[in-house]
């Protein structure tokens, strides 16, 4: 018999003895569907907060502020270069030749959750008159939309979902104005976490002089980008940053991105460590109950690679088995589930768990690494039994 | 005590899977003792919180403002010692990715409701004389080197001064020692009088009133009479206590209570299932010898017993170890908790865990064991 076949057939027998060791095999797969569903579901958050903070960006939209903001919170932009931006190369018009742009800011609002009550902040964004044709992803789908100069607000679908006292025909009270909600719209991404109303109406309630924080501009197309960002930036009565939009909010994401991120991966790394050593356990304790079993086989003629693979086959099944029920388990219970956090450049941002594709591969691989660690040592320990030994032994 | 070394003996009868189960017991107690031990300790912090000072805030949002004219009406309430205030400047240092928690604030007011920070009185009395003076913390001057007498640039994106400079100037005139406040003080004050005049716009705004009351029982009527001063007004305010503040804070970032009971709750799953295992394994190759232990006259509740206290012993040294470690780690997470050690609450709630844990998975073999019929069991059967 060649070692191919060897291994073959030794491991088909092992892989058929597994039913008579239940009890140790589910050890590894429930040790590391426990990992690899923390791993996920931990992930989860960060993909789907990506997502929806990244899908607000788009290549054919610019962003700009003034310069050296980090964000939009800490800019502030005058009117007169508001104009200067909006008159700017590269900046898509409409049919009558205005610009097609929203210079926009925002003020902080505290609001109730519908199921505890407990307080956030979300932000009311104050856009110019162009936004449906800025952002055409927003859709009203309940009431309708604000009208200029009128102290009405239009609520985001997830804030609306999650927030009391923003139904349409609600009043909201802010200093110096109260706002009628009238609509319900859905961006589909973070913009949904927010609360809309007319800039002019905002910065008059606001009574603070006409100051906007960002700009927001509409494209030629997306290549028109460097040549909009230049005429910016060499105008020396502006000192401003611009950013491509998707760059922007991609640039933004990362630093909340990168802290779940590391969490995830540092927990689930030491359970990865803990379900190791039950992984070996259980290996060694599969390699000692089939000692007479390997040693006969030894004995036969069976190579040194033929046991150590076919120990390794049944390690990394097991743990490829529980990769997969870990990952089964964390789309189930988390897979669209609502989510929210402060801690983002949108003041409350609320998003869905999102378990893709690429988060079970990753749970997969770590399933496997697991296996393969945890297997191979029980498996040259299986290779280097000592034959006559062990057969006299029990 | 006289079958301690039966026990121990049992034990270490199969040395590599006893120290294989130990050791993942021992890595999920680490996990349970830092996991819990931020969860607690932010608890602690904010239980802990001095109650005797109250924060009063616009109250349709902190970042509206109040005028620094209520000032004088907080201070006029009974019962009330002292009021400072904050105001957020912002800024960065360098580049706008430094950024540096900077406060405009009336020092001397300010430090005397924070009676936990240390600072020298000559540094309190240099901030008075220099009006573009700067506190900062420590920490903070470590971290880029500053030294007192240094002149500080301070970009800011938001408050343009009245010469036109989006960068402004300070002179560091003191340190101060802010590890008994934990995480969360702000490192880096101002003199508000200095930046309030020295802005382009917004002036006389400041974000909070920070008011040290003389009686913490009377923390929610003085809360209430602060309040009512400003009712209908156009600038209304909201009055809570230092650990109501926190909390909202600290649940907008995060439900981490369900967090770290969710994760625990996976890890333990995992554990009882291994532990119920290997004790398991371990009492169905010794069933002769219990069988023997048995002929010799032990009661069946009493190898019930033998077998619960060895998967007692398993459990609870090896939680001892993790937790250990975990101690030994926490130093680690200075940047959330500050200098908080692990809270001692986590030691017995994990020892208790423990106990549990052992008696769940202790317990099927136990029974077995107790079970056991002699005869069968000697022969093999």
């Amino acid at each position: 018999m060649n070692t191919f076949s060897q291994i073959a057939a030794v491991t088909a027998m092992n892989l058929r003895s597994l039913p008579q060791r239940v009890g140790t095999s589910l050890v590894i797969v429930i040790g590391i569907a426990g990992v690899v569903g923390v791993l996920i579901s931990v992930l989860a958050m960060s993909t789907g907060m990506l997502k929806t903070l990244t899908s607000a960006g788009r290549d054919d939209r610019a962003i700009v502020l003034r310069n050296g903001s980090a964000a939009e919170a800490a800019s502030t932009l005058t009117l007169d270069a508001v104009r200067t931006i909006g008159d700017a190369a590269g900046v898509r018009r409409t049919a009558d030749g205005k610009p097609i742009m929203s210079a926009e800011a925002f003020r902080v609002l505290t609001v109730y959750k519908r199921e505890d009550g407990s307080e956030a902040n979300i932000a009311v964004r104050g856009v110019g008159p162009q936004v449906t044709t800025l952002r055409p992803e927003l859709k009203i789908v309940e009431g309708r939309m604000f009208e200029p100069a009128l102290t009405e607000v239009i609520v985001g679908q997830s804030a609306h979902r999650q927030f009391r006292g923003l139904d349409v025909g609600d009043t909201i009270r802010t200093r110096g104005a109260n706002w009628k909600v009238v609509g319900i719209y859905s961006t589909g991404d973070a913009h949904d976490s927010e609360l809309m109303a007319d800039i002019e109406a905002l910065v008059s309630a606001e009574n603070r002089g006409a100051r906007y924080q960002s700009v927001t501009v509409k494209l030629e197309s997306p290549r028109a980008f460097s040549a909009f960002k230049d005429s910016l930036t060499s105008n020396p009565a502006l000192s401003v940053d611009v950013w491509r939009e998707s760059e922007y909010y991609a640039q933004q994401s990362k630093a909340i991105g990168q802290i779940i991120s590391t969490v995830a991966y540092v927990v689930g790394g030491i359970m990865a460590i803990g379900a190791v050593f039950s992984a070996l356990n259980t290996m060694y304790s599969a390699v000692s109950a089939r000692v007479r079993e390997i040693a006969t086989l030894r004995a036969l003629g069976f190579g040194a690679a033929a046991m150590v693979i076919s120990v390794l086959v049944e390690a990394l099944l097991l743990a490829a088995i529980g990769g997969g029920i870990g990952a089964l388990a964390a789309w189930l219970f988390f897979h669209g589930r609502t989510a929210s956090t402060s801690a983002s450049v949108f003041g409350h941002l609320i998003f869905e768990l999102t378990v893709n594709a690429e988060l079970v591969i990753i749970g997969i691989v770590v399933a496997c690494a697991i296996g393969l660690i945890g297997g191979l040592f029980p498996a040259i320990r299986a290779a280097r039994l000592p034959v006559v030994d062990a057969l006299r032994a029990v | 005590m006289k079958y301690f070394r039966l026990v121990w003996a049992g034990l270490w009868r199969k040395k590599a899977r006893t120290i294989l189960t130990m050791l993942s017991i021992v890595v999920a107690f680490f996990l349970f003792g830092v996991l819990q031990g931020v969860n607690q300790g932010i608890n602690e912090v904010v239980n802990n919180l001095n109650v005797d000072r109250l924060y009063t805030s616009a109250k349709s949002n902190m970042v509206d403002g109040i005028p620094i004219a209520y000032r004088d009406r907080i201070k006029s309430v009974p019962g009330v010692l002292h009021v400072s205030h904050w105001t957020f400047f912002g800024g960065y240092y360098k580049e706008a990715k430094n950024a540096i928690p900077a406060f405009a604030t009336d020092a001397r007011e300010l430090f005397a409701i924070y009676r936990e920070i240390k600072i020298k009185p000559e540094y309190l009395d240099a901030m008075e004389r220099t009006r573009t003076g700067v506190l900062v913390s420590e920490q903070l001057a470590d971290q880029y080197g500053w030294k007192i007498g240094d002149r500080i640039p301070l970009g800011t994106s938001i408050w343009t001064n009245k010469e036109g400079s989006n960068t402004w100037y300070f002179d560091l005139v003191g340190t101060f020692d802010a590890s008994e406040f934990g995480g969360g003080f702000p490192s880096f004050y101002i003199n508000f009088d200095y930046y309030d005049e020295a802005k382009a716009f917004g002036q006389g705004v400041v974000h909070y009133y920070i008011v040290r009351i003389d009686d913490p029982r009377n923390a929610v009527s003085i809360a209430k009479a602060i309040d009512t001063q400003f009712e209908n007004s156009m600038n209304e305010t909201r009055t809570q206590t230092e650990s109501q503040l926190q909390q909202t804070q600290i649940k907008q970032i995060a439900d981490i209570n369900f967090i770290v009971n969710a994760i625990v709750g996976a890890v333990f799953f995992t554990l009882l299932f291994l532990t119920a295992n290997t004790m398991m394994q371990s009492i169905r190759e010794r069933i002769p010898e219990l069988a023997v232990l048995k002929t010799l006259g032990f009661s069946d509740n009493k190898v019930l017993v033998l077998v619960l206290v060895e998967a007692c012993v398993l459990c609870i040294i090896a939680a001892l170890v993790g937790l250990a470690i975990a101690a030994a780690a926490f130093p680690g997470l200075k940047v959330i908790l500050g200098n908080l050690p692990m809270p001692p609450i986590v030691v017995i709630m994990g020892v208790a865990l423990a106990v549990g844990l052992a008696l769940v998975s202790g317990l099927p073999p136990a029974i077995r064991a107790q079970r056991l019929n002699i005869v069968d069991a000697l022969a093999s059967r």
